[in-house]
């Protein structure tokens, strides 16, 4: 089943085409990574997903909804952790977890049970009594992951979630998001490709907006006849001017 | 419920940055003790407490504006809001969110600076309290006014803008550090024009209990915290299109 499909999905901003005929399938508890360089569309591609922007063109279709008629039931089945650390820096970690499960609507409870159980996952139980703009930059990255995923979504999206950390940071990170995967559908965007490689079932490379190649890291590399996944993506991103 | 939880964090946000409470609440308290101890020195009608407290609040509401204002330009720079622009927050409650928890705060500003005033020399009496209640209005206009500038504005514009430019006007178009009368002209049909005049005078008007002449002023301001309001929330609401 599809967790996720987008048809002819289009975004111009003025007359800059920042996504360009989009089509793409994403099966159920995949992880699946949009990867490109900078200004590839791959951030706009999120926002339109979790109803941040509307497309111009084009359809989607988010856990079975349409991202344009039922924004409210897609927002109720995804957990956004957004490319700058969105925290708010003068709450505590708790208060941040709790300020999530409030606006969901979470019993006192439910609460308590959510953030014993994230705390558990992402190691958080020493700095929930800190203020969260307080943290390293990989810890925030954490919090905002966790604070993703209080709601229990069925689709994850993570924008470049490892931007600017540091190699032991962005490696724990990677263990965390590993241990997500097949419970949840995961959309990751990046530009880093050994953290594409490391972490997906299937990649998307874009480019200029268009979505060039889709595959597993073995299928792309076997299409460009490439040794290794760097390799392949340098040459997918040039034949596809 | 989803509302309250957004305009709790809000107020912690606000009320836990020791620069907020240093200037919202200490720089205008150092102001009031400063001229009215001149006022000991050098006696100045202007800077009597009676008259110079209710001054002091209408000025002190202008930081109002720089937090909230400051709040929401960091929320959407750090994509915070983008956040919790996918969670069942609506605009209404983004809106009410970012606005309830400034307006206690901003009644709480005012009743701070007259209950300091009076050991300085201010009488207390019921207007005192009439006085905290009409403020009111003239709060809403300087919240609406930062959710305004939060919408449109980064970081640092809202900064130069309402930290430095809107305390300024309201400093000086209020007649609180000098009679307006003094100036005259063009100066003064443009203090007449905004609400920051009638504000301070309405104040003064409420502590002496003369409300005939508050409720001349009221309407000014009434009119002024209704538009920006309108002005702020379609702001926002279009901002919040735009993402």
């Amino acid at each position: 089943m599809q967790a996720i499909t987008t048809k002819g999905l289009v975004k111009r901003y003025n007359k800059l085409t920042a996504v360009d005929e989009l089509n793409l399938e994403i099966r159920q508890g995949e992880l699946f990574s949009l990867l490109g360089v900078n200004g590839a569309g791959k951030t706009t591609t999120i926002k339109m997903l979790t109803c941040l922007t509307k497309p111009t063109e084009g359809e989607a279709f988010v856990g079975g909804h349409c991202i344009l008629k039922e924004p409210e039931q897609v927002k109720r089945l995804i957990g956004v952790s957004p490319q700058e650390t969105a925290v708010a820096p003068n709450l505590s970690v708790r208060e941040n977890l709790e300020m999530i499960c409030g606006i969901h609507g979470f019993s006192k409870e439910r609460t308590m049970k959510r953030i014993g159980t994230l705390s558990e996952q992402f190691s958080l139980a020493d700095v929930l009594k800190r203020k969260a703009g307080k943290l390293s930059g990989g810890w925030q990255r954490r919090v905002s992951i966790a604070m993703a995923l209080i709601s229990e979504p069925q689709i994850l999206f993570l924008d470049e979630p490892t931007l600017g950390l540091d190699v032991i940071a962005r490696h724990e990170l990677w263990d965390m998001i590993r241990a997500l995967k097949g419970k949840i559908t995961i959309v990751l965007t990046t530009h880093y490709m050994e953290e594409a490689e490391a972490l997906s079932d299937n990649i998307g490379i874009m480019k200029d907006g268009r979505l060039l190649a889709v595959g597993t890291v073995e299928a792309l590399k076997a299409q460009t006849g490439a040794k290794d996944f760097e390799t392949a993506f340098v040459s997918i991103v040039k034949e596809g001017k | 419920m989803k509302m309250l939880t957004f305009a709790k964090r809000c107020a912690k946000e606000i009320l836990r940055d020791p620069i907020n409470l240093a200037f919202g609440l200490g720089f205008p308290l150092v102001l009031l003790l400063l001229l009215s101890s001149m006022q000991e020195n050098i006696p100045v009608p202007l800077f009597k407490i009676d008259s110079l407290t209710p001054g002091i609040t209408v000025f002190g509401l202008s930081f109002m504006t720089l937090f909230s204002s400051t709040l929401i330009a960091k929320d959407r720079e750090s994509a915070f809001l983008q956040r919790l622009y996918t969670t069942p927050l609506t605009g209404l409650d983004f809106i009410l969110g970012y606005m309830l928890p400034s307006l206690p705060i901003a009644i709480g500003q005012t009743a701070i600076c007259y209950l300091f005033a009076i050991p300085l020399g201010l009488t207390l009496n019921i207007n005192v309290l009439y006085a905290v209640i009409g403020i009111i209005p003239m709060a809403v206009f300087n919240i609406a006014l930062g959710l305004l500038c939060g919408s449109i504005f980064g970081v640092k514009q809202v900064g130069g803008i309402c930290g430095a430019l809107l305390t300024n006007l309201s400093a000086w178009l209020s007649g609180v550090w000098f009679d307006l009368k003094l100036v005259g002209g063009f100066f003064e049909k443009i203090a007449n024009v905004l609400p920051f005049l009638h504000a301070a005078e309405m104040e003064k008007a409420l502590c002496t209990g003369n409300f005939e002449a508050a409720a001349g002023h009221f309407l000014p301001v009434l009119l002024y915290s209704t538009l920006a309001t309108v002005a702020a929330v379609l702001c926002f609401l279009r901002q919040m299109r735009k993402q």
